[in-house]
């Protein structure tokens, strides 16, 4: 089983005669570090696919699902207000079928769209730490594989969970959905444990040097920009949540059980109005948590992923202008999309338009760079005569 | 290969292993029935307000907020674990880059990594002393110990650049 190889590492990029033209071909050594459908090549592939499709289905979902529902979610709250105040118990309690049924669609996509995004960071990590992983490239394929599949079905049966509910299930709260969902999480945790088999095995060697040649290191401006970036959104994300959870949290969760009581109360001795404003509060209440923890996650999710981007850098395939203003266009994007989701409660849906512009930014930045590693497997392929 | 770098890479995939063996756990026994408690509570607080009974209605609303107080910090647990590990998988393969000598940058792998486990563990701790300080302060600590050490590798970037 031959898995120990030289260390080959690639040292420097390809070079432009003028912009959009490349003069020098790929290195021929670049070749053992992006085989063709080797391990780091399906782990980066579908890493930047899942990433790309998690933030499109993440953005699709806050134009057209995200205020709909919460509209829908306060609709129902004042229908249940009301059926307190004309003392029907019985409507009072099945207004929350209905509500536990938004909230759960809202859920479920919510976790489709993290899950999707945070398998492709994944997928991206384990193929930087492959030249470590002591296994066979056989074994080590099959596991990549493995990963883009469950990293597929696991943000799939979360999404299905609220449309497949309970139906045929021999469970009485799992549904088939759900099954897919755990199944697919179960696999994940299967090619991760493996991959830990494989470092363990690396490490424990006597052999110095890694298993195969580490990803071709560079120092251009684009890794730079996109590494410093990377570590100052994670810094800043780090910051924003310590921020929150010291001075918003507690009192978050305070003002929810004093808003529930107060809405009760006054639904109870008939002053309608004052419920219907306890019920536009929760709702703001719920629009300030939501801010708070969105902006939170999307500066470390966007940190780690320029982080990670930078990487792969002598992979994309493009002009130095182009890749620049990739580049560019990903960090506007990754500051852009928290900062005006903060400013929503302020400044409304102008604010919600430019933090989803700002999502967008990101998804076509991916694109981009997922373009031009196509292209760089493609030339690639061409010159070592076929994909490996 | 230095031994903060294997830290920082063998304790991230480790770290995002157990983290999502703490979910997968979570989805299987604990989510479903979290969110029908929640649920069940807020409609039994109302059902009871259009009854009258007020004392039983503010009753279910605390049942509700201590529901919601254990269910979103064990959500924040998962995605905090898995969350970290990513981060110190990415620091663990340009740590060599940092511009510190082998020891600090042992240190900083430990401090990063002890702050990973510790920050997530403090806030499941708190679910279940809740309203004990001790949980508290190990949240705070750890997620002091990982900023402070993340500061200190970007310093070494700096100083390297």
């Amino acid at each position: 089983m031959a898995i120990w190889g030289p260390s080959t590492p690639f040292d420097g990029e390809p070079v432009f005669a003028k912009e959009g033209e490349l003069r020098q071909a790929i290195p021929p050594n670049i070749a053992a570090t992006f085989a063709g459908m080797s391990a780091r090549r399906i782990f980066i592939f579908g890493g930047i696919g899942l990433i790309a499709a998690g933030m499109l289905f993440g953005d699709i979902f806050a134009v057209f699902v995200l205020h709909q529902n919460a509209s829908q979610t306060g609709e129902a709250l004042l229908s249940g207000v009301k059926a307190v105040a004309a003392h029907d118990a019985p409507a009072a309690r099945n207004v929350f079928s209905g509500i536990g049924g938004l909230l759960e669609d809202r859920g479920t996509k919510i976790d489709a769209h993290v899950h999707m995004t945070d398998a492709g960071y994944l997928a991206l990590l384990l193929a930087l730490i492959q030249p470590y992983v002591a296994l066979s490239k056989e074994r080590k394929r099959q596991f990549a594989r493995l990963f883009v599949l469950g990293g597929v079905a696991l943000p799939a049966g979360i999404f299905l969970i609220h449309y497949v509910g309970l139906a045929y299930s021999p469970f009485s709260v799992i549904g088939w959905a759900s099954v897919l969902a755990d199944s697919a999480g179960g696999l994940l945790i299967v090619v991760l444990l493996a991959q830990i088999w494989g470092l363990w095995r690396h490490f424990r060697s006597v052999r110095s040097g890694s298993v195969e040649p580490e990803m071709p290191l560079e120092n251009s401006w684009n890794r730079r920009a996109l590494l410093t970036g990377g570590t100052v959104l994670v810094l800043l994300g780090f910051l924003h949540g310590a921020w929150y959870s010291a001075k918003y949290l507690y009192e978050h969760e305070a003002r929810e059980a004093r808003i529930l009581n107060g809405m009760l109360d006054e639904a109870g001795s008939h002053s309608l109005p004052a419920a219907a404003q306890s019920v536009s509060e929760y709702g703001g209440l719920q629009a300030e948590k939501a801010v708070m923890i969105a902006a939170h996650s999307h500066l470390i999710e966007f940190g780690l992923l320029a982080m990670l981007l930078s990487f792969i850098q002598p992979y994309v395939f493009l002009s130095d202008l182009w890749k620049a203003r990739c580049v560019k266009m990903l960090l506007a994007g990754s500051i852009l999309l928290p900062v005006f989701v903060l400013l929503e409660l302020r400044m409304g849906l102008i604010a919600g338009g430019i933090a989803d512009f700002g999502g967008l930014l990101v998804i076509i930045a991916m694109s981009g760079m997922l373009v031009g590693v196509l292209r760089y497997s493609g030339r690639l392929d061409a010159e070592t005569g076929g994909a490996g | 290969m230095s031994s903060g770098r294997k830290l920082l890479i063998f304790g991230g995939i480790a770290l995002a292993t157990f983290g999502m063996l703490y979910g997968l756990h979570y989805a299987l026994f604990i989510e479903h029935q979290s969110l029908d408690h929640m649920g069940g509570s807020l409609a039994t607080a109302f059902s009871e307000a259009a009854g009258r009974n007020m004392t039983a209605a503010h009753s279910a609303v605390g049942d509700y907020a201590a529901a919601k107080y254990v269910y979103v910090r064990q959500v924040d647990v998962h995605s905090h674990w898995i969350g970290l590990a990513m981060l110190l998988i990415v620091l663990g393969v340009v740590f060599d880059r940092v511009g510190f000598n082998d020891t600090v940058r042992f240190w900083l792998a430990m401090a990063l990594f002890a702050g990973s486990v510790i920050f997530p563990l403090g806030v499941l701790m708190q679910t279940a002393q809740p309203g004990r300080l001790w949980p508290t302060v190990l949240a705070i600590g750890g997620a002091g110990l990982v900023t402070a050490a993340l500061s200190g590798v970007a310093i070494g970037f700096a100083r390297k650049a």
